[in-house]
Formats: structure tokens, C-alpha cells, sequence
């Protein structure tokens, strides 16, 4: 195990930030904390730096228990979400930072901290940049170097705090497959922080899910998606459709085939892809309509109404491929069957138990 | 000046400042120049090559820049405390920090000379215990002038430090600097430039100052007499042409200094990326 943390709890003042946390990562891994903004993932990533001191808990780094080290003696990299370059240096000397600050026993030569500079250069492929200052350049060139700087001392761990949050969303893009591969090429145990989901899902190989200071659930993407935990996973990550059938949401289930015998504290969790649409002749008794729909390029999206039905006004939505969609015929006001292909169970009444979430097949 | 700026007005302002300069600066300046002018080169060169002359420019230049020194020193520690550090009563001390601004400096002279004379309060216990004299030496104007030049170091390198990303400090310990290595290659480098524009103010400000240095400094002539006081000697005594000679030459060195310190300023800048 390479990070192992033990009944990490953090509190700020009366607000409880973390609450008994445990977690192992393993070597190798490429994780993402992933929640909702306050939910404690930064503060914890910042206990395993040594940023930031826990209450109660012990932090272990590749089976050496490094609670009372300081940042300076944990052999981290760290990347910090606005960089934190240091603005007075060009791109040269930030990177050489680290180096350059060893004991003078450990210290390279000049000419070695010179060739791993570059080397790491051309690693984030920005190497013509070397004589830079921080403030001449891009976000996600900032980014790049800030990683480089992290690197240059060799860390065991690399933790970083939303490295692509402050990035346009096309940069952003291009950054997360890149890390993603960078990471295949260094092999060096990383963890980000991150609140977008669909970042944590291209990018890490493992996701821990966080809310309120608690991990709700660790696992592969594809785990984390299908098999939610609990109502929170399942309602974070992706699209879903809500139903609480006390509610009175049950006349949607009932329209799509679905008859419970008791609804109370139940809700259904259904993925947009999980419904599929059927067109009905303008006379049937359906009393859903489709109201509108947008083309997202390879899928579509339709917007459901059951305006007509009894109680529960209100609209979901369903994805479909394109031409599916175009197979299909439909147009804005058509009377519409709805099935339900797939769908999590969640007792809200017990919303940890996931006794409920027994998939159900139609 | 086509109208695609925002806010017009560059002719009234540009005027307005000119005008301001004229009056206020360069017409009283030109005015000292011209009674300057009435003395020939030997008789101007004759003034200022006096011993007592000479004695008091090296007290003027030298304690303004001990001052400056000892002032850019105490201003940064103040001003890290302000910015870094919670605790009770931090507004309070935080207001009395501009108090040397407001205070008519001949109250600030009598009562720093009480205080540090050598029966004063504080003066006689420094005395007793080191047995050196603070007040009527030159050791008083370099105090009196660390008390008025404190506060324009504090309040230039304040707001920098306010500003400086702490983020920085925990990249450098995150990278394995230690503590000092972080302070002297990552804080200080970023807080020079306002540190050496709060240390030629106080240098500035210190040259000129007057009220609070005649009462501690004892004024003795050849020791502890300042360029202002000699000026007024010389007023007092209807040498209009000598005193006006002698603040021009103290005009000049102010101005090569002021000078040399911002080129110093602009050298600091530029090998750290910030022009």
C-alpha cells in the first residue's frame, strides 16, 4: 500500500470538515477525490501533503507513519490548484527549485539539475518556455510547470489540488488525457481533487467518492456508475432521473410497467440511457408527451412531460443515439410509452443500507 | 486623443497637472536656482567646502540612511506581524502605526528627547547600562528619524504582503526548501521592491526632517548639526544666497540618490520577472 490513512478526522471549529476516514491506495494508482465543494476532499488531500494537520488519525506513506513529519520531509509533490509558481522565477528556476534547496551533500551539480530541467521540459512538452516568467504564460502552461516543479524532486506520492479547474474547458480537454498518460509513463502513485465527475471518470483509475467528510464509495469508474452505493453516488455521478414514489412519482413507474406494492421511502434512480421511448398514435391514452429535445451530437436528448398525469408535474429526461432518434419519428408534442430498462433502488428512510438497490431488470 | 476612452477629460487633467507641478514644484525650485545663480562658482563652492557644511551634510546623509536601514528592518518584521499574525488589540496597534504621520513633529522631538535624554526614562537606563548617551548625540536623530520613517516602510510593504500567495511558501516546503531557504529565496525576493520603496521614502522623508531631530539632536556643530538647521542659521543671519545654495546642493544629492534607488528598484524588478 502506498497512502494508507487511518481515522483521519478534521474539524474547523464546529464544523466537522472530515470524519473518520480510512482509505488505501494502492502503488501505482491514479485516484480522484471527487465531491460536492466543502465536502473535505482538498483538506484531505492537504493532511496527506502535510499541509494541514488532522485532529485524530495517522497517515501512512509507503508503510511509513508520517503523521507528525512536516511537507518538507514527506517527499511529495504537490500541485497546487493556482499553481503557486514562484512568480520572481523564470520557468527555469522553478523547476531547479528543488533541487537547488537540498542539503549540499545531496545537491546535483549545476549541470545535472540542468539536464533534469530539461528533461522534464520536454516531459510537458514546453521546453522552448525555459526562460520564461510565470506570468508570461497560459493557464495550462502554468499548469504543466507547476507539474514539472513537483516532479523534479522524484516524489513518491503526487497529489494535486483541481489541476484543472481554473483551465478553459478545451485546454482542460486536452490536460486530462494527458495526464492520464503521463501518468501510464511515470507509474508514480497519484491522487487529484477533484467536484467534476466526468473529470474523475476519464481520467483516474480509481474514483472515492466524498460527502460531508465521509467516503460514500471507492471503486473502479465503471463500479462508481453502475453499481452506485447509495442515493448520493448515484444522484453525483452522471445523469439520473429521481423518482420518489411517496411522492406520488409511482405513476411514472406504473406508466412504464412498474407496480410496487410499497412505495414508502423508496426511490428509483434511472439513467437518461436507461429509458427507452416508443411513439404512440395521437389518440392513446398515454399522458406523456414529448416537449423538446436537443441533439448533444452522438445522442439525444428528450425532454419528458407528464404534464396530463394526475400529481406529479414534472419532466425527465431520456437519452436515445441519434438514429434511434431519427428511426423513430419523432416530433415535439407526440404522445409517447416510456419503458424503463434499468434502474437503482434506494430506501431513503435507511439511505446508507443499499438493501434496496437491487437492480431491476424490466 | 480620439473619444474611445471611458472616462474623458486627458485635456483638463493633463492641464491641471501641469499647472499643479509649475506652481507648486518647479517655480519655487527655479526661484532657488535663480538666488543661487547670484553667487559666483568660487564663492558657491567656498560655502559649501565649509567644515561645518561638510560635517553637517555627512550627519544629514548618514543618519537618514542608518534610519532607513534600521527603519526598513523593523517596518518588514511590523508588517509581517500585521499581516501574518491574529491577536487582541491588532487595529488598534495597527492605527498607531500611522501615528508619526499625524503627529506635528516638534511634539514628537520634545518628547522623544525627554525620554531619551540621558535622565530620561529610558535614556538613563540605557545609560546605566551601557553607558552610552542616546539624546544631544547623533545616536537621538537617527532614533527620531527611525520613529517618522517607520511608518511609510510599514505601509508600503503591508499591502504586498497582503497579497503574497502563501500557496508559494507551501510549494517551496512542499519541494523540500527549509524555512529560511523559503524565506530568503521565495518571500524576500517577491517583498523587496516595496521594501526598497518604503526604505527611500523614509530615506527621503528622514534628509528633510527637521521638527523632531533639533530637539534630540543637541545640535552641536561638526557633530550633531543637520543641513535644515544650518539653513535656517543662515536665514537667521540674511544669507539668503548661502542658504539657498546649500538646499540646492541637498536637493541634488536627494535627487541622485532617489535616482540611484529606483534604478536599484527597476534592477530588482527586472531579474525577477515583474517588468
Amino acid at each position: 500500500m502506498s497512502i494508507t490513512l487511518s481515522n483521519i478526522s478534521k474539524r474547523f471549529g464546529a464544523f466537522s470538515a472530515l470524519n473518520n476516514i480510512n482509505l488505501e491506495i494502492p502503488d501505482g494508482d491514479l485516484v480522484a477525490l471527487l465531491g460536492p465543494s466543502g465536502c473535505g476532499k482538498t483538506t484531505l488531500l492537504r493532511i496527506i501533503a502535510g499541509l494541514e494537520q488532522a485532529d485524530q488519525g495517522d497517515v501512512f506513506l509507503r508503510g511509513d507513519k508520517v503523521t507528525d513529519k512536516s511537507v518538507k520531509n514527506r517527499h511529495i509533490g504537490f500541485v497546487f490548484q493556482h499553481y503557486a509558481l514562484f512568480r520572481h522565477m523564470t520557468v527555469f528556476d522553478n523547476i531547479a527549485f528543488g533541487l537547488r534547496v537540498k542539503p549540499s551533500k545531496d545537491r546535483p551539480s549545476e549541470a545535472v539539475i540542468r539536464k533534469r530541467v530539461h528533461d522534464l521540459l520536454s516531459l510537458v512538452q514546453l521546453d522552448w518556455l525555459h526562460d520564461r516568467f510565470p506570468d508570461q504564460l497560459s493557464g495550462g502552461q502554468r499548469q504543466r510547470i507547476a507539474l514539472a516543479r513537483a516532479l523534479a524532486v522524484e516524489p513518491s506520492v503526487l497529489l494535486l489540488d483541481e489541476p484543472f479547474g481554473a483551465l478553459d474547458a478545451s485546454v482542460r480537454k486536452d490536460l486530462r488525457l494527458w495526464l492520464r498518460h503521463l501518468h501510464h509513463e511515470l507509474d508514480v502513485t497519484t491522487i487529484f481533487v477533484t467536484h467534476d465527475q466526468e473529470e474523475a471518470m476519464e481520467v483516474a483509475s480509481q474514483i472515492v467518492v466524498l460527502n460531508k467528510g465521509k467516503i460514500e464509495q471507492k471503486g473502479t469508474p465503471s463500479e462508481i456508475y453502475d453499481s452506485p452505493s447509495n442515493d448520493f453516488v448515484s444522484h453525483f455521478i452522471g445523469q439520473t432521473n429521481v423518482f420518489d414514489l411517496q411522492k406520488g412519482d409511482s405513476a411514472w413507474l406504473k406508466s412504464a410497467g412498474i407496480v410496487l406494492d410499497d412505495a414508502e421511502g423508496i426511490t428509483a434512480h434511472v439513467r437518461p440511457h436507461h429509458i427507452g421511448v416508443e411513439k404512440l398514435s395521437d389518440g392513446s391514452a398515454s399522458p406523456i408527451i414529448l416537449k423538446d429535445w436537443q441533439h448533444l451530437g452522438a445522442t439525444i436528448r428528450l425532454e419528458l412531460s407528464n404534464e396530463g398525469l394526475n400529481g406529479s408535474a414534472k419532466t425527465i429526461y431520456a437519452e436515445m443515439p441519434s438514429d434511434q432518434f431519427k428511426q423513430l419519428g419523432l416530433d415535439k408534442g407526440d404522445k409517447v410509452s416510456l419503458f424503463i430498462k434499468h434502474a437503482h433502488w434506494f430506501n431513503l428512510a435507511k439511505p446508507q443500507v443499499p438493501e434496496a438497490a437491487t437492480d431491476f431488470y424490466v | 486623443m480620439s473619444q474611445s476612452n471611458i472616462m474623458p477629460g486627458f485635456r483638463p487633467a493633463i492641464g491641471f497637472t501641469l499647472f499643479y507641478l509649475a506652481l507648486i514644484v518647479l517655480i519655487p525650485l527655479s526661484a532657488m536656482l535663480l538666488k543661487t545663480f547670484q553667487l559666483s562658482l568660487d564663492e558657491y563652492w567656498a560655502i559649501l567646502t565649509n567644515p561645518r557644511v561638510l560635517a553637517s551634510f555627512r550627519v544629514s546623509f548618514g543618519s537618514a540612511l542608518i534610519a532607513a536601514a534600521f527603519s526598513g528592518i523593523f517596518g518588514f518584521i511590523i508588517a509581517w506581524t500585521l499581516v501574518r499574525y491574529p491577536f487582541p488589540g491588532k487595529k488598534v496597534f495597527d492605527a498607531l502605526i500611522d501615528l508619526p504621520f499625524a503627529l506635528p513633529t516638534a511634539v514628537a522631538g520634545i518628547v522623544l528627547a525627554a525620554i531619551y535624554e540621558p535622565k530620561g526614562w529610558i535614556g538613563k537606563l540605557v545609560m546605566e547600562a551601557f553607558g552610552i548617551q542616546i539624546a544631544y548625540k547623533p545616536l537621538g536623530i537617527v532614533f527620531a528619524l527611525i520613529f517618522i520613517g517607520l511608518p511609510f516602510v510599514v505601509r508600503t510593504i503591508e499591502p504586498v504582503l497582503q497579497e503574497f500567495d502563501k500557496a508559494m511558501e507551501e510549494a517551496a516546503a512542499s519541494l523540500g526548501a527549509t524555512r529560511l531557504q523559503t524565506f530568503i529565496k521565495v518571500i524576500l525576493p517577491n517583498i523587496l521592491p516595496a521594501a526598497i520603496t518604503g526604505f527611500a521614502l523614509a530615506f527621503a522623508r528622514g534628509v528633510g526632517e527637521y521638527g523632531s531631530v533639533i530637539f534630540i539632536a543637541g545640535n552641536m556643530p561638526y557633530v550633531s548639526e543637520i543641513v535644515p538647521l544650518l539653513i535656517i542659521t543662515k536665514l537667521e543671519q540674511y544669507d539668503y544666497a548661502g542658504a539657498t545654495a546649500i538646499g540646492l546642493t541637498m536637493l541634488l544629492l536627494s535627487f541622485l540618490l532617489l535616482l540611484s534607488v529606483n534604478g536599484l528598484q527597476w534592477w530588482v524588478r527586472r531579474r525577477s520577472g515583474q517588468l
